[in-house]
């Protein structure tokens, strides 16, 4: 849920999807286990029918706990963290290369920047230039054990970036005017950018959001009502 | 010669290649430039720094994007530490990635265990969808760099010390291994650089009447189970070379398949589930370990005699 402003902003707003090479952006979701928020995009964009979210995870469905190729709409499948930066480097890379308009946004979460092969990925990227990479940390403080302060704190995370050499961005993720003006700032003149978005964990549920409990959790059919009740009263 | 100059060496293939296919780039970790390659297509090479992990994951997004990536690093760095990568990011993720692995097996000799891989061809094989390769000398480490970037999807190449092999030009086709010698009365299966010493430890052999097939297996996976096959059957024993710990590797898999099989007798030539943990030049340290002809002969003979 913390994503979900966020990739709304990304999957209607901002990344061109159609074209071919060259032209449209790709994007990468680092943090697989967002995936659901992922797989409700594409139900949004008619790549996946709506029909076939409840049967996620079970028996013979396309869609499971990550991003795989069976799933449509996935760039490159995922699941395991620190991984997609790297290739975002190396798609930057190849678009800069063949001179192309395209874009590629990573999305990470937070947690995962404890991940040693992020800050490989982060110290390489600018030596290449790359002004044509996005990466999103979504920094909703929480992960899978508790709070991101208490098991290993990242602070302060915008100046670990900005010493990386990326133009760094901060917002609430959740304010949809910042997201798009930060996302329309890309590319920057010089180097990669990225963006932390505060977010909340579980945004939107009463009794879930900012909890522990919304990294992984199964609501009650009751829970699920007023989950759903709620959001659409704030839509 | 060095798997660090066949490595080199592999770069001139890959720069003709280059010339004529566009999407051709290189990856390399901290090697300064890659012989004429870098000097010829300086865009198209990308010096990552020391960072196996990033560096494959940077050659399988290349990849994704369309382009071929060879990607150049250190044997027991790449396939250990980028091993994750390897698997999701190039196997699983079916990128075309093709890398290139100096310094393997013992060749490091002095630096120590830590530069040793013994380990690259049991980790590698067991990824689904890759291709792994271990030429015996440095012209068909050439070859196998042009059949490489015809393969669609991930390739291992393993570099060791390859000395030339005189006269040895066969075509390299994948997943079948090449008959160096014939011979009836046991083979010599050996991959990488232990092919040179079983081709010496044939002729050792020879000088007392023990007729030796030497089989060069080139390719690890796929593996070629018919050459296997007929090997168990025709000779009946097998003794497995590779500069490479025994579990996993050849012996391992030639093990595996004789055991579908129910035929043959096996001994596996290879470093015996220990660290090589002696200071020694790296022709020492193959002795030491059993893994020169005078090993391959005591263990060749040490099968022979077990049945005779």
């Amino acid at each position: 849920m913390s994503c979900a402003d966020i990739l709304a902003a990304l999957f209607f707003q901002f990344l061109r999807l159609e074209g071919g090479e060259g032209q449209r952006d790709r994007f990468l979701l680092s943090k697989g286990h967002a995936v659901h928020a992922f797989h409700a995009c594409m139900v949004e964009l008619g790549k996946i029918d709506a029909a076939e979210l409840p049967g996620t995870g079970q028996s013979g469905s396309r869609l499971g706990g990550h991003p795989t190729r069976k799933a449509p709409g996935v760039e490159f499948a995922t699941g395991s963290l620190g991984h997609a930066l790297s290739v975002g480097v190396g798609i930057a890379m190849a678009e800069q290369l063949n001179g192309s308009k395209s874009r590629t946004v990573v999305l990470l979460g937070d947690g995962e920047l404890q991940e040693g092969t992020v800050w490989e990925a982060a110290l390489c990227a600018p030596s290449f230039g790359l002004e044509n990479l996005l990466a999103i940390v979504d920094y909703n403080r929480f992960q899978a054990a508790g709070a991101v302060d208490d098991v290993l704190p990242l602070e302060p995370l915008a100046d670990k970036w900005r010493s990386f050499r990326w133009n760094v961005r901060e917002i609430d993720g959740h304010d949809m005017e910042a997201i798009l003006t930060a996302l329309r700032a890309v590319p920057a003149a010089h180097g990669p950018t990225a963006i932390i978005a505060h977010t909340v964990k579980g945004k939107g549920v009463p009794g879930i959001e900012g909890t522990t409990r919304a990294h992984y959790t199964m609501l009650s059919e009751d829970e699920a009502k007023l989950a759903l009740m709620a959001l659409e009263a704030a839509a | 010669m060095s798997g660090y100059f066949t490595a080199l060496s592999s770069a001139e293939v890959l720069a003709e290649l280059a010339e004529h296919d566009p999407r051709i780039v290189l990856v390399s970790q901290d090697f300064g430039p890659i012989g004429s390659f870098t000097a010829r297509f300086p865009e198209r090479h990308f010096d990552v720094g020391i960072s196996e992990e990033n560096l494959i994951g940077v050659a399988a997004g290349l990849a994704h994007a369309g382009k071929v990536a060879f990607a150049i690093a250190m044997a027991p760095f790449v396939s250990m530490r980028g091993f994750e990568q390897i698997r999701d990011d190039c196997a699983y993720n079916r990128n075309n990635v093709k890398i290139i692995a100096p310094f393997a097996g013992l060749e490091a000799g002095p630096w120590g265990a830590t530069h040793h891989a013994i380990e690259d061809l049991a980790l590698l094989r067991s990824i689904p969808g890759m291709t792994v390769l271990s030429p015996a000398d440095p012209n068909e480490s050439f070859r196998m760099v042009r059949a490489a970037a015809a393969i669609d999807g991930p390739v291992y190449i393993r570099l060791g010390f390859l000395l030339p092999i005189d006269g040895y030009d066969a075509p390299f086709r994948v997943g079948e291994a090449v008959t160096m010698r014939e011979g009836n009365d046991v083979t010599l299966m050996a991959t990488g650089s232990s092919v040179s010493a079983a081709l010496a430890a044939y002729d050792a052999l020879k000088g007392t009447g023990v007729s030796a097939r030497v089989l060069n297996v080139h390719t690890l996976k796929p593996i070629d189970r018919a050459a296997i096959e007929r090997a168990a059957r025709e000779t009946g024993k097998i003794v497995t070379v590779e500069e490479h710990s025994i579990l996993g590797g050849l012996g391992g898999a030639v093990a595996e398949i004789m055991a579908e099989l129910g035929v043959g007798r096996l001994v596996r030539v290879g470093v015996r589930d220990v660290f090589c943990t002696e200071v020694a030049p790296y022709p020492e340290l193959l002795h030491i370990h059993g893994l020169d002809a005078e090993g391959i002969v005591a263990a060749a003979r040490g099968l022979l005699g077990e049945t005779s």
